[in-house]
Formats: C-alpha cells, structure tokens, sequence
C-alpha cells in the first residue's frame, strides 16, 4: 500500500485498570472504506471515537493524511461523522442541519445554500430542506446526518453504526445507498458495525475485532473464507465445527466420528491421536455425493428448516452435527428427519482452526 | 359513587382556594361606600412609590433572570455531560433555598458584606443590589435548576455536543447555537418563575434596605385598608401571567422537545 491515508500506530487505551485497547495497528488508503466488526465490547467503537477525537489514546499515535491528530480537539480534525442515533440539531431544519458545519466555519452564503442543495440532491432529499427532524422517518434522518457530515467536505468519514436502529428493509437499502456515496465522492471511510451481513456487503476491508484487539483484518472474501482465527471463524457466517482426532498428521487425515477427512494439507505440529477443529461453512456441503467434493461421512438428518429460497438441514454425524444449506426446488419436497443421509464436502474447503 | 367523592374533594379544594380570593377581590372592589368600583385600583396605579418599586423589582427579576440563566445553564450541562456522579451533590446543593429561610441567608450576607468586611458590598446602592440578586438568584435556584435540568433530560446532550464538535463548534457555537435553543422553553419556564419569585419577595429587599415591590406591599398593607387587597389582586394576576406565558410558550414551540432517536 501507497502512504496510507489514516495510520492508527500501536494505540492503546485504558479506563482505569481495564485495558478497551490493546496495542492497535492500522493503515487505510486513500478512498477505502474499512470497516470495524465486531462483538459488544470489543472496543471497535473505542478505537472510532479516538480518531473522531472524543477519546485520547492511553499511548500510540493517530494521523490523518500525513498530519499527527492524536492530541488535536474533535472541532480542530475536519473528520465528519454519523451517529447511531442521528444526532440531528432538533432545532433546526434539515437545511440548516446541513449548513451548520459550513456556518461554524464562516463559508459565505451563497457557498452555503449552493452546498446545501447539492448535499440535498445527493440524498435525494430535495424538497425535504425546510422539514424539522421529528417531521422525517429514520432513514431519512440519518440521510440527513450522513449529508450534514459530508457538507463541510471532510478528509475522513466515520460511521458509527448508522444503520442499527433503523428496520431491515431501509437498512439494506440505506447501505447500498452509503457505499454509493461515498464510491461518489471517494471519500475514506471507517464504518463500524456488529452485523457481519453489514460488513461484507459494503467493505474494501474489514478489520475483525475481539477483546480490544484486531483479530484478522483483510477483504471480505479473505475473512469469509480464510478465517485467521478460532473466533474469526465463529464470527463471521455460520459455521460448523467438527472436532476430530489425527489419524496420520503426514498425509492430513483426521477420524470424525465413524468416517475419515482427507484434508488439502499437511496437520503441521500435530501427530496422531492429536484433537484438532475442522470447520466447514453450510454452503461448502452436500447433501448426497457431488463431483467434486470427494469426502463422503454418513449421517442421520436430525431437524430442516424451511428459509423460503434455501432450506437448511441438520445432518447428525455420531456425536458431531452439521449445518448444510439446500436450494428450494418446488419439484422435489425436503428431506424427512430420521433419513439416513450422506454429506460430501471437498478437502479445500475445510479449514483447520487454530 | 367514586366520580361523586371525586368531584366533591376538587369543588371543596377549589373552595378552600377560589373564596378568599372572592373575598379579597370583592374587598378591594368596594373602596367607595355602596357601589363596586376600582378607586382602590386607581389609587394604587397612581402612587408613585408603587411605579418605583414595582419597576425596581421588574429590573432585579430580569437581571436575575439573566445571570440565573448564565450561572444554571452551563452548570446543569456541564454535570449532565462530564460529571454526572456530582449530579446528587449538585440538586442537594440547588434544594438548599428551600430549606434554608431567606432570613437566614440574608442575615448571612449582612455578616459577609458589610462595610467593615473584606468586600463592603452594602456599602453601595449598586453592591447592595448585586448582593439582593445574589439573593434573588439562590431563592430561585430550586426552580431554575430543575426546570433547566429537565429540559435537558430531554434530548440527548451527549450525542448531539459530539456532531456539533465533529463539525468544528467549539463550545460557545455548541452551548449557543445548539444546547440553548433546545433547553429554550425549559429555561423560559424557569425565567417565568424567577420573575414571579422575584416580584413578591419581601424579606431579602426589606432587610437590605432596596425599595422593591414586596415591602412596598408590606407598606401599604400596615397604611392603609383597600389598597393591599387590590395590590394583592395585581400580584396574583402578575404570577398567573407569568403561568400562563409557560404554557403559551410550551405549546407555541415550534417542535417537540423530543430526543433525536
């Protein structure tokens, strides 16, 4: 990566003996957008309000494009944000919401209202301009937040996650709508979220974080398929866990209950009679043998699911279980609990946790 | 049966409340022998001393009002945004006027600032009318505090000083341009009660020798017979003004004091 646009360099952070941060590292591009996933309490809104200015860092240093801001006041970084809760002047109109950081900036007038009525256009909020916030549903007002922190043209935007109070339906399209506008104006952005869907819908990279730490950071491909960690794994998508015992770590077989998996490579440190996790994602499942997925275990289909487009079964292995997931198909009805099944996966896609 | 008991206690309640008033109103109406008529009213406008005194203590509630708003407003914030474990502390602390007489307090400033201490404040008419603000402003105090600290209660400061400072504001743009407005009716119902404490008040202004409204009705009253009871009329239509403009504003507000979510 090119000089990275926001450095967040070893930054750690205390409130009196409990440690919220430790020893955090990050580099974003210009023009990325990154997002903070993660769990209640891991400290990826921490790490956020740092940037943004509204903690101090215990130690480390924070630079936005080339500039040491970790000691500079919230009002003195140009960074513009998004609350969860909007966080709109309820005073004020949605225009005046939106002029507000070009007025505290002494912008001219004209400037002002010719601004004002692009952020409007962008929102596709344009006869909404002299509306009061109560007088507007969620999603339009976090538009409006997200408008009103774009305004005053910041080198950064954090978005600390905006969609969560609002319903399913407007927090689908209201995310599609973000990762337009800021693909727009390619403005650097850190998002941050507790809902993986969110995440890997709209990120160039998601940083993972558990107990004040980044457990894996990459794209959403990278975490969704070569989960770095345990908790990754766990994290992000549904996964299954089956917990087996080394046969002959050389060649990478592992006894699961009755049946036997030939993994892609070799168990490096381990040797036989050695437990070890193997984790495999619903969709990297069969039901039934497939080209292509040459490992075969027997089961008993042990509960089914009706999602609508997929139905998910649960194939019971001895004292393992597992999640697949299966297409609809209206010609053919889901299999019955109680039916012998067989599941058949390939060796690339199991993973070895660590 | 239980709507019967009901209205019962709230005719007798009103009873016990509305009657003296008829008294007092009727009283103050028959200043000339036989008939109803407002002499005691027209003598009372007339006086001078009433346009002095009256006019002393509308400027002291309004000075009041204004150092009251300056003294509250940031400290309820403040509490509310970066300490809120001294939040007890600070309501006992605004409570104190109600517990404490006025007498008390009064005798205590004679004691601090008189002209023989370190900072002679009564040795002046304008050091004494500081001081009766002072006074003013801690009598008001449990009222002020808590109208104020209510209005803020209702819209999420926190949140709302932290999109402001994202913004550039610092914290006169942040307390001027965005805290105030919102806290605005709360503050006017808090202005409003001030203003009718301020009116009537008696002992700070006698004690420290002002010429205000509340001893010019202890004046008058010790003088003369119809005089107090009009004068009295005017006071509670002056404190039901006050009431009243709480309401009209509350409702005449442009928006819901909700929070932002």
């Amino acid at each position: 990566m090119a000089e990275p646009f926001l450095k967040i360099d070893h930054v750690r952070k205390t409130f009196g003996t409990t440690t919220v941060v430790q020893d955090f590292n990050l580099d974003v591009g210009s023009g990325e957008f990154i997002s903070f996933l993660g769990p209640s309490g891991c400290g990826k809104t921490t790490v956020l309000r740092m940037v943004a200015g509204f903690e101090e860092p215990t130690s480390g240093s924070i630079v936005v494009g080339g500039k040491d801001v970790t000691r500079l006041r919230p009002n003195q970084r140009n960074i513009g944000m998004v609350f969860q809760a909007y966080a709109l002047f309820p005073n004020l109109t949605v225009a005046q919401n939106i002029a507000f950081g070009l007025k505290v900036a002494g912008e001219p007038r004209a400037d002002i209202e010719k601004r004002v009525a692009e952020m409007l256009d962008l929102i596709k909020l344009q006869q909404f301009g002299d509306r009061y916030p109560y007088q507007l549903s969620g999603g339009q007002q976090q538009r409006v937040a997200l408008a009103r922190a774009l305004a005053p043209k910041p080198k950064l935007l954090l978005l600390d996650e905006p969609l969560s109070a609002l319903d399913a339906k407007v927090r689908v399209s209201l995310r599609d709508e973000i990762r337009a506008i800021q693909k727009e104006l390619g403005i650097t952005t850190v998002f941050v979220t507790h809902d993986q869907e969110e995440a890997l819908s709209i990120s160039d990279r998601i940083v993972v974080m558990y107990g004040g730490k980044a457990e894996q950071v990459g794209t959403p491909f990278e975490i969704y398929n070569r989960p770095a960690t345990k908790f990754v794994a766990n994290f992000v998508g549904t996964l299954n866990v089956l917990e087996g015992t080394v046969t002959d770590a050389a060649s990478g077989r592992v006894k699961v209950g009755s049946g036997e998996v030939l993994l892609k490579d070799k168990l490096n440190g381990s040797k036989a009679g050695d437990t070890v996790s193997l984790a495999l994602r619903p969709e990297a499942i069969s039901l039934g043998r497939q080209p292509g997925r040459e490992t075969t275990l027997g089961g008993e289909i042990s509960e089914v699911s009706f999602l609508g487009s997929v139905i998910r079964v649960r194939v019971g292995l001895g004292q393992e279980a597992v999640s697949l997931d299966t297409f609809n198909s209206p010609a053919s009805p889901p299999p019955a609990v109680g039916d012998k099944a067989e599941i058949s996966f390939s060796p690339d896609d199991v993973l070895v946790l660590h | 049966m239980k709507r019967f008991f009901a209205w019962s206690a709230f005719l007798l309640g009103s009873l016990i409340f509305i009657l003296p008033l008829i008294g007092m109103t009727e009283f103050s109406l028959s200043m000339r022998r036989g008939e109803y008529s407002f002499d005691a009213y027209a003598s009372v406008l007339s006086d001078p001393q009433f346009r002095q005194t009256f006019t002393y203590s509308v400027v002291m509630a309004l000075v009041t009002i204004v150092f009251g708003i300056l003294l509250v407003v940031p400290t309820a914030y403040w509490v509310r945004l970066r300490m809120p474990h001294l939040r007890p502390i600070v309501e006992f602390i605004t409570l104190m006027p109600l517990v404490i007489p006025a007498i008390v307090i009064v005798f205590g400033y004679i004691r601090l600032y008189n002209t023989s201490s370190w900072l002679p404040l009564t040795g002046t008419s304008t050091g004494t009318n500081i001081l009766l603000m002072f006074g003013y402003t801690a009598l008001a105090l449990p009222y002020m505090y808590r109208a104020v600290d209510t209005g803020l209660r209702s819209i999420d400061i926190a949140t709302l000083t932290e999109a402001a400072q994202s913004l550039g504001a610092g914290w006169v743009t942040i307390f001027g341009r965005v805290i105030l407005p919102n806290v605005f009716v709360a503050v006017l119902s808090g202005a409003f009660l001030t203003f009718a404490i301020v009116i009537g008040e008696f002992t700070l202004a006698a004690l420290l020798n002002r010429p205000a409204f509340g001893p010019y009705l202890q004046l008058v009253g010790a003088n003369k017979a119809y005089e107090p009871s009009a004068l009295a009329v005017i006071s509670f239509v002056i404190t039901w003004l006050c009431m009243g403009l709480i309401q009209i504003v509350v409702r005449l507000a442009p928006k819901p004091p909700a929070q932002s979510h």
